[in-house]
């Protein structure tokens, strides 16, 4: 049953509205908010990254130097050449989704970890790139970021804003901003994966050389998905970089693209809800250890293998699959 | 639905508020003293001794019946050297513990990305790091306690020009200290006269630098070599350097004043100079020089409390705590604004790394004489300068 | 100039050749059950580590060494018996990212145990570089060099020669023919990860005296091992070898002759070119896709 629920578009989508309805209840002060925007908006890359990734089967490791790509271009673009936010973000994502098409073609031919370390590289020289051209970047130190900014409104974690006569502060504005960010990346996700389109990648997924047989054209599908989800990791990492108001080459790292697969990974690759779960356990995770002091990394290692090894479809499918064969079993003992 | 949400939790917000002002008003209320530090990750030896500075001399405080008859409390993070955790544990301070002061901020990469949300929080801010960018421009709510990158560039060279060397072959890590090391002193050779003949780099994980070395060895007319980097990279350049055979005088910087860099670099380390604090020769200092009880005490205190050598990394958060304390007792209450004010006018204070003398226009308060120029001799430091 | 030439060849070299040792205990892993190890570079990382604690416990040298490739040894087959062996039905990246998970927990405690320090180890020999045609090489380099070549070559008998590898072949080749003419395909696993083990942590112990070793010192070289391998083809010893080296010898010649600032980048650059001809690396094995 809560199967059905999740499969139908709509419906999935409410439920997640809901909850980002009712979660301000639970969110004791300004951190809280900012962690939970934070959590949206990289919840909403690595539901592009499993576009990717969960139905065409691709595996990214380099996913980060996107991301970082869109929040060098916003933060180039609006602090050094003074460019509203929102060109910025689009031009931004024009760009990188060229880049992702141009790599993309050559390294999508390869298959299994030879694309995982092509991907790799990719990530890598776009954090060299980002690293060294320090002019442009500010080097390892990072550069500052602008607030956002719509006609002139500065969208900052700290400004006060009224919304149709409501006083509502800054980090509160931000969170609802990146609730609705979601919800439309979550709603375009689900739209592509229910389409052609997604039939086809679902193909390519299950036997590339079957779908070849069939008639799908699969590089011109892989590529496509390739792109999508490089131009959803600029557009959040351009949000992520405003949000921040300081970014290091430390977002295109290899560590960040580590965290993003396993995000989708953890959460159940294939499930758009599933890896928003994963985003939020490994966002949440750090702060929730950084009480345990010196065993912080042993316990984060720990929790991540258990969870692969006892769970290794990711979280979310394993939970429902728990929870439907527990009322299956209750309907069953009721008919009996 | 939203809106009645959001209400709810404005008005929440705006209980806990009240409460929050309720309770600062008692004096019993303990002084909130927060901090986010590298103390695992490659930045570590930074962090480490900086936390456990901060924890000792805490304690100690609270033993001595605290600041204005107040406790103090020390609450920090881990930022595992990653500058967007800094931001988040910042945030975590700023808005969630509500701490009255930060001390912290082991790289200048965390120290920066903390930087925006602190000057929006108006609470003052203490950063522990390297590079002249944390206070130049001066930024209302910032300070810091170590030397910049740029006085330890123009000590060297300085040095160097005093010896007659003015053709540098200058190497540095791609890491945050060592680039903006690297770029601070392209600008200060330019303004000295002093020609930079070779720049060459290598990341913080190479482990081998002979090929950068050769380069610059092969260099037409190179006097001697600076190396600017921190971590195990400059011990391997050390080392490197003594394999090639290059005769020419080395320099290090700053960020290897420590024994640990000895250790590894072992007799390759041989008559190399570098600008460090006093603390590597506190019993080298002149009787009359004010800063060597201050360096002394400190390194007895560290070294009996931890069983392990004192840093000068850690004598940063030293510095750090003590102009907090200081503040807080001049402005007579944890304001933030008094307590910034009196930051501010802080003059005359004898720390481990220097006499801190803030203004308005400094917010680091150090000069570069500060730094002594120090020369590995057997094995050990040695005063020159 | 050819002193020049034959300086960034010597550093290349070195380095290649502890690349090549990593690249290899990915391969005999890749092998034996196709799981990419990204815990590898830990068990580098231990060697050197418990070595250089051992060492300083008075323990003498040879017998540090010995117990610390035990300890490694040791830690390959938990790693197989309770991370890899319990997750049989998993998917690639998920084998990948319990590795990873594996290799933080195993940090995380050689952080607790061992702390933060970088840690030095003595060169075998004498610490007097070696001068050749105005080139220096590092005495320990030779040891690098040496002991590498003597691993392949044992490697290459083991798998050709003894029963063990044999077993552990045909298990990588066909995981239910080897069950069926009565190979414990479980214990030749645990073998792979066990032996593989072993070579990483005597690649981390011969070339401490030359990068330090801490308790982080994994991270990076063990992917650069797995570039490596990728390079070689995944699955091929020879591959592993030739990739290593080819690495090291590209980063140390762009060091010299383009810039430092993007001996990396040049280094990723070609892996991204030899991938484009080459999709399976330059030795990798031709395997048709099961439809």
């Amino acid at each position: 049953m809560l199967n059905r629920l999740m499969q139908s578009r709509l419906r999935g989508v409410m439920v997640l509205a809901l909850i980002l309805i009712i979660l301000p209840a639970f969110l004791g002060n300004p951190f809280h908010y900012e962690l939970v925007t934070q959590m949206a908006i990289i919840a909403a890359t690595v539901v592009g990254l499993n576009l990717l990734v969960g139905y065409a089967g691709q595996i990214s490791l380099g996913h980060a130097g996107f991301f970082g790509l869109g929040a060098y271009f916003t933060g180039i673009a609006t602090g050094t050449y003074g460019w509203p936010s929102v060109p910025a973000l689009l031009v931004g994502a024009v760009v990188v989704g060229i880049i992702a098409w141009v790599v993309g073609r050559p390294i999508l031919r390869l298959k299994g970890h030879y694309l995982s370390m092509a991907t790799l590289a990719v990530g890598f020289i776009i954090a060299i790139i980002l690293n060294n051209e320090r002019a442009l970047t500010g080097g390892p130190d990072g550069m500052p970021v602008p607030a956002f900014e719509v006609f002139g409104w500065e969208l900052s974690t700290f400004g006060q804003y009224s919304l149709f006569g409501l006083q509502i502060e800054g980090f509160q504005a931000w969170y609802i901003f990146a609730s609705v960010v979601l919800l439309v990346a979550v709603w375009f996700a689900l739209n592509l994966i229910e389409s052609p389109i997604g039939r086809a990648l679902r193909s390519v997924h299950g036997s590339e050389v079957a779908a070849r047989v069939v008639g799908v054209n699969t590089a011109k599908y892989k590529s496509l998905v390739f792109v999508i989800s490089a131009v959803y990791a600029s557009l959040m990492g351009s949000l992520y970089a405003h949000f921040q108001g300081f970014i290091t080459p430390a977002v295109a790292s290899f560590e960040f693209s580590i965290l993003f697969i396993t995000m989708v990974v953890l959460g159940g690759m294939g499930s758009t809800f599933g890896v928003i779960l994963g985003a939020v356990v490994l966002k949440l995770l750090p702060q929730v250890l950084a009480d345990f002091q010196e065993l912080e990394t042993v316990m984060f290692g720990l929790i991540l293998m258990l969870t692969m090894i006892f769970m290794p479809k990711g979280l979310l499918p394993t939970l429902t699959a728990v929870v439907s064969t527990k009322l299956g079993k209750k309907k069953a003992g009721g008919a009996a | 639905m939203l809106s009645t949400m959001m209400r709810r939790a404005g008005k929440c917000a705006a209980v806990a508020a009240a409460g929050l002002m309720m309770m600062s008003a008692q004096a019993a209320e303990p002084i909130k003293i927060g901090s986010f530090l590298s103390v695992t990750g490659p930045a570590s030896f930074l962090g480490d001794p900086e936390l456990k500075t901060l924890e000792m001399y805490v304690e100690k405080i609270n033993e001595d019946g605290g600041v204005l008859g107040r406790q103090l409390e020390l609450i920090h993070y881990d930022d595992v050297g990653n500058a967007s955790s800094a931001r988040n544990f910042a945030s975590r301070l700023l808005r969630s513990d509500r701490v009255d002061i930060i001390v912290g901020g082991s790289t200048t990469g965390a120290t920066m990305a903390a930087v925006p949300l602190v000057e929006q929080a108006g609470v003052p801010f203490i950063s522990l790091a390297g590079a002249v960018v944390i206070t130049t421009p001066v930024k209302k709510w910032v300070f810091k306690t170590p030397q910049t990158d740029r006085m330890a560039a123009e000590r060297v060279l300085g040095d160097m020009k005093e010896r007659g060397l003015t053709k540098v072959g200058l190497i540095s890590g791609t890491g945050g200290f060592g680039s903006s090391g690297r770029a601070q002193t392209l600008e200060v050779a330019e303004m000295m006269g002093v020609e930079i003949v070779a720049d060459e780099t290598y990341s913080g994980s190479d482990t081998d630098m002979t090929a950068q070395l050769t380069n610059i060895r092969n260099t037409d007319g190179v006097q001697a070599v600076l190396n600017f980097g921190f971590g195990q990279g400059p011990a391997i350049v050390t080392r490197n350097y003594n394999q090639l055979g290059i005769e020419l005088p080395f320099y290090q910087s700053h960020g290897v004043a420590s024994d640990s860099f000895l250790e590894l670099a072992g007799d390759a380390a041989e008559g190399l100079r570098l600008p460090a604090s006093p603390l590597l020769v506190p019993d080298s200092l002149p009787e009359s020089d004010p800063q060597k009880e201050v360096v002394q005490n400190y390194k007895s205190e560290y070294e009996a409390r931890w069983d392990s050598k004192v840093s000068t990394f850690g004598a940063y958060a030293y510095d750090g705590l003590m102009l907090a304390v200081r503040a807080i007792e001049e402005a007579g209450s944890t304001d933030p604004e008094a307590v910034r004010d009196a930051l501010e006018s802080i003059s005359g204070y004898v720390g481990v790394t220097g006499e801190f003398n803030m203004s308005p226009e400094d917010h680091n308060g150090l000069d570069a004489d500060s730094f002594r120029i120090l020369e590995v001799q057997n094995g050990d430091w040695k005063l020159i300068d | 100039m050819f002193s020049e030439f034959l300086q960034y060849l010597f550093t290349g070299v070195t380095i290649g050749a502890t690349y090549a040792l990593i690249a290899l205990g990915f391969t005999l892993i890749y092998n034996a059950s196709h799981v990419i190890n990204f815990a590898q570079g830990e068990f580098l990382m231990i060697g050197g580590m418990a070595t250089v604690s051992l060492t300083a416990m008075g323990v003498p040298m040879i017998l540090a060494v010995v117990l610390a490739v035990v300890l490694a040894g040791i830690l390959g087959i938990l790693l197989q018996r309770f991370a890899i062996a319990p997750a049989k039905q998993a998917d690639v990246v998920t084998l990948i990212i319990i590795t990873i998970g594996a290799s933080i927990f195993i940090r995380g405690i050689a952080q607790i145990v061992w702390g933060k320090e970088y840690h030095v180890m003595q060169n075998f020999t004498s610490d007097e570089p070696i001068q050749v045609f105005g080139a220096v090489l590092n005495s320990q380099s030779l040891w690098v060099l040496g002991i590498g070549a003597v691993l392949v070559v044992a490697l290459v008998l083991f798998f050709t020669r003894t029963l063990i590898g044999k077993a552990i072949l045909a298990t990588s080749m066909n995981k239910e023919a080897a069950r069926l003419v009565g190979i414990r395909t479980q214990m030749v696993l645990m073998l792979a990860f066990m032996v593989s083990a072993l070579l990483g942590s005597v690649a981390g112990i011969v070339v401490a005296p030359i990068t330090f070793t801490s308790y982080d010192i994994g991270i990076i070289l063990g992917l650069k091992g797995f570039v490596a391998a990728a390079i070689g083809g995944l699955g091929s010893g020879l591959g592993a070898v030739v990739g290593g080296l080819l690495l090291g010898v590209v980063e140390a010649m762009s060091a010299g002759y383009l810039s430092s600032d993007y001996k990396d980048a040049v280094a990723f650059s070609m892996i991204l070119l030899v991938l484009f001809f080459l999709p399976r690396g330059l030795f990798g094995a031709k395997v048709v896709e099961r439809v």
